[in-house]
């Protein structure tokens, strides 16, 4: 069979281009490096011309042109503010009243949980009926199998011992336990230091909603006062540019963006400079979704992070953006992305929908990543800050 | 090849050689396996235990296999369950006596509605069809634009206007009809789909332009959400297909089983990257394959069937093997291959890969690759033959001709140099065809193709003829092995080249 042959050859080629790949890595990156990041992805063709790599050695200016479209109300370079005293970290304004928001917003997961829980609470004893419909209810959280087990083992090893009685004493248990990992893993306070220029570099993969957050953590920041500049880090996605200069508009904040195409470390690295000269001292960085399997993507992110990295600015924070409808690859994308770039927290989106996005206690459970935002709706203002209890009641009750 | 699940598998029914079928208490443990696999896979918990109960009861009693280890047979019974699941009737586009045909697209924020849209008029036209797509995604900054760029780029026209998405959808209709476009297709907002407000609204769009072809967009990486929005679009649009996107992750994607279980209507098209040429026919084996963790190698066959020159193919693997490959060679291959796509892609498709193949595939850059060809290619026939041949002033000219520098071209020359002794060393080529840790090339790679085997009717007799068809007539399998096991086809004794598989059942 001619197919097999095929495989064959293929497989033998594959395997010398790849010796030389690994060769060539060996030789301290040859071929690969020289590869400008912009131009890995095959479509679509840069309008601009040729653009240069963002220089990692030397900060000079980038050679393509970055457009500014500063906001209707520009801040004049010569009025730098006075940097206002504020704590390390900057806590995320918050709505006032949140936790009737999330949990009403949250109402819907209300159904799956409860149902289960007031069948368990129904019934007297603890029985093995009792444990499946609590992995039931986990699993269908999104929650996952590993960290289920790992959950309800830990109840059933209690209950065994005496210290836990009856299924009301189990699911109070399991509350707890889900609450405390989910808080364990710190303040969900948005950090930022003074005397840099702090970049928030937003990555995740494609759909998840950076861009819609940026827009919504713009508006917010630049309402408690905070100077910011937004880069339109996404010079991959046909109009995407253009749909974070909308967020800049409505946030009346400036953004630096490049031409379709071109590199977009030279674009972060740009904004920096920008923001730092305006004494803007706050600048979010937008990046085009990615796989976190397609290294070559992934090394485009480090090298933007690097850049942004270079003082005057700073990295202060590494947010992944995760979909609450997202299965158990968000753990594969959690694991990537915070091998790649050092993720500092966790913003979950579309948690208004059915999704309960208890993936994120597997996420936290694995990797200590702490969820700092949720994301409730496509307006301006649905961001709240994340709490942990907040979240476990409304998946409870 | 398999990864842990197959492995788990095995591990279960290792002690069950002995006996001669498969009996209740022996399924148990492996169900649970299963079960766990499809769950870790994103299959919803219901649809799940469903169809770990349907394999029960297909399994119980059933003769251990001649051929198959009870752990292949139990992943043979699954897939094919699962296939059976997923495919069912292709859906065929029939298109509208009165054109044109109307195509609506519907589902979440972020499952890739704009971008599928795009792809779907790209597809259309390859049809030989006239389409014209409408920006009825109002809601989300700089959506409309996106559209006319993709648009733009495959060369269809776009309309939208700024009203509300019910009127621009039927004013997109009407225009259809006035340019005699023959299909329309309608990209929408993403929509929750407890939203009731826009589930009305995407309802009403439906019912303004009455289409042909409803199709729910779903995000492979979906979890446990799945089932319920597929629930709640069929509810409201009466589905006709699904499209599943971004297939060019790693997610297993268990959510098109649900899906698939919960709406029963086809599950269309498979959209596996960010380009507009990175949209299928979905192929319900290899996403069988995928769903338990498996690679995709049925892909890479059929691609390769299509696209190959066989002899080609045939020609470099055995000049390889004899140690004969030049750079001539390796430039007719590495065209071979560049016909299937990226490199990158392929060896992603390639299962039981040894780690370090893993992390270097998506370091391929296509552009690397172009820049190779092109240093190959300014090279006349006797120094792709004989590359000692090449002095430092045929580098530099070399060099100019394909637009690199000296030094690019050193590093070629001195790394195939390297890679042609590592392809000889004894081990090499085995090790990393995937049999690490001592196991020859030649038990892997049947191993590979003996489980292939068990799935593909047909695979098997196609040893026989590896082993006949290389020039010189020594089976491949000896050379591959040189430095593994002595074996030529050998391994363990339950799979390997004799397996011949009952009637399989079309699988493919």
């Amino acid at each position: 069979m001619l197919a097999l042959w095929i495989v064959l050859a293929v497989v033998v080629v594959v395997a010398v281009v790849v010796s030389f790949v690994l060769l060539s890595r060996r030789a301290g990156g040859g071929n690969a490096a020289a590869a400008s990041p912009s131009a890995v992805q095959t479509k679509p063709p840069p309008t601009a011309p040729a653009p240069a790599a963002a220089p990692e050695a030397a900060p000079q200016a980038p050679a393509p042109a970055v457009a500014d479209t500063s906001a209707s109300a520009p801040v004049s370079p010569e009025a730098v503010p006075a940097p206002a005293v504020v704590p390390e970290t900057l806590p995320v304004p918050q709505e006032e009243a949140p936790p009737a928001d999330l949990h009403e917003r949250m109402g819907k997961t209300r159904g799956l949980f409860s149902g289960y829980v007031r069948a368990l609470r129904g019934r007297g004893s603890v029985d093995a009926q009792t444990w499946d419909d609590l992995e039931e209810a986990l699993l269908r959280a999104d929650v996952g199998v590993a960290t289920t087990s790992a959950l309800l083992d830990d109840l059933r090893q209690r209950v065994k011992n005496g210290d836990l009685r009856g299924p009301d004493a189990v699911i109070d248990a399991l509350r707890q336990a889900l609450k405390a990992s989910l808080e364990s893993a710190g303040g969900v306070g948005l950090a930022f230091e003074e005397g840099v220029t702090n970049v928030w570099l937003f990555v995740g993969v494609n759909g998840v909603g950076k861009t819609t957050t940026i827009g919504k953590i713009a508006r917010q920041q630049s309402a408690a006062g905070r100077p910011l500049l937004l880069a339109a880090g996404d010079t991959f996605r046909a109009a995407a540019a253009e749909q974070l200069a909308i967020w800049a508009e409505r946030a009346e904040v400036g953004l630096v963006r490049g031409a379709e195409g071109s590199d977009p470390s030279a674009v972060v690295f740009d904004a920096v400079q920008r923001a730092t000269a305006r004494g803007q001292d706050l600048v979010l960085a937008d990046t085009a979704g990615r796989l976190h399997t397609k290294v070559n993507l992934v090394e485009e992110l480090k090298k933007i992070r690097r850049v942004a990295d270079r003082p005057p600015g700073k990295v202060t924070e590494v947010l992944l953006v995760l979909d609450a409808t997202t299965g158990q690859n968000g753990l594969a994308q959690a694991r990537q992305f915070l091998d790649a770039v050092g993720v500092t927290g966790v913003v979950l989106t579309k948690l208004d929908g059915s999704a309960k996005g208890g993936i994120v206690v597997a996420i936290q459970r694995e990797f200590g990543l702490p969820v700092k935002l949720v994301g409730i709706g496509e307006g301006p203002d649905d961001l709240i800050a994340f709490d942990a209890e907040s979240f476990v009641d409304a998946l409870f009750d | 090849m398999f990864d842990s699940l197959s492995d788990r598998l095995e591990g279960i029914f290792g002690r069950l050689r002995s006996r001669g079928r498969l009996t209740d208490e022996d399924l148990d443990e492996a169900l649970r396996e299963i079960r766990t696999a499809l769950l870790e896979a994103d299959v919803d918990v219901r649809v799940a235990r469903t169809f770990v109960d349907g394999i029960r009861l297909r399994l119980v009693g059933q003769d251990l296999s001649k051929s198959l280890s009870p752990g292949q047979q139990v992943i043979k019974a699954v897939h094919e369950e699962l296939i059976g699941i997923l495919g069912g009737e292709t859906l065929r586009i029939s298109y509208a006596s009165a054109p044109p045909t109307v195509v609506l697209l519907a589902g979440l924020q972020g499952s890739g509605k704009t971008t599928t849209s795009a792809k779907l008029a790209r597809w259309f036209r390859q049809q030989g069809r006239n389409p014209m797509l409408v920006g009825a995604d109002l809601q989300r900054p700089a959506a409309v634009e996106q559209l006319r760029i993709l648009g733009a780029q495959a060369s269809v026209p776009v309309f939208s206007e700024a009203s509300d998405p019910v009127a621009v959808a039927t004013a997109g209709l009407n225009e259809a009809r006035r340019l005699g476009r023959d299909v329309l297709i309608v990209d929408t907002a993403g929509r929750l789909a407890i939203d009731a407000d826009l589930m009305e609204e995407v309802r009403q769009i439906s019912e303004a332009v009455d289409p042909h072809y409803t199709f729910l967009v779903i995000d492979a990486m979906t979890g446990q959400d799945a089932v319920a929005t597929a629930e709640a679009f069929h509810q409201t649009l009466d589905l006709d297909g699904v499209i599943l996107t971004k297939l060019d992750g790693d997610a297993r994607g268990g959510a098109a089983l649900s899906v698939k279980e919960v709406v029963g209507r086809p599950i269309a098209f498979a959209s596996t990257g960010e380009r507009l040429a990175d949209f299928d026919q979905f192929h319900p084996d290899r996403m069988a394959s995928r769903i338990l963790g498996m690679g995709d190698m049925l892909s890479l066959i059929e691609q390769a069937e299509r696209e190959f020159d066989g002899d080609v193919a045939q020609e470099g693997a055995a000049r390889l093997l004899e140690g004969r490959f030049t750079l001539e060679d390796f430039l007719s291959q590495l065209q071979q291959v560049k016909k299937l796509g990226s490199l990158g892609g392929i060896l992603s498709l390639l299962p039981g890969m040894p780690k370090e193949l893993k992390q270097a595939k998506d370091s391929i850059d296509d552009r690397q690759v172009a820049q190779v060809e092109a240093i190959i290619q300014s090279m006349t026939r006797k120094e792709r033959a004989d590359s000692s041949l090449i002095d430092g002033g045929r580098r530099k000219r070399i060099a100019t001709g394909s637009g690199t520098t000296t030094q690019e071209v050193n590093q070629l020359l001195r790394q195939f140099k390297e890679a042609q002794q590592l392809m000889r060393s004894p081990g090499m080529l085995g090790g990393m065809l995937g049999g690490r840790g001592g196991r020859g090339a030649a038990q892997a790679l049947s191993e590979q193709m003996g489980d292939l085997a068990a799935l593909a009717p047909g695979g098997a007799d196609a040893f026989g003829e590896l082993g006949a068809g290389l020039p010189g007539g020594s089976s491949p399998m000896r050379g591959l092995g040189a430095g593994g096991s002595k074996g030529s086809k050998g391994g363990k004794k339950k799979k390997g080249g004799r397996v011949t598989p009952k009637a399989s059942g079309g699988s493919r």
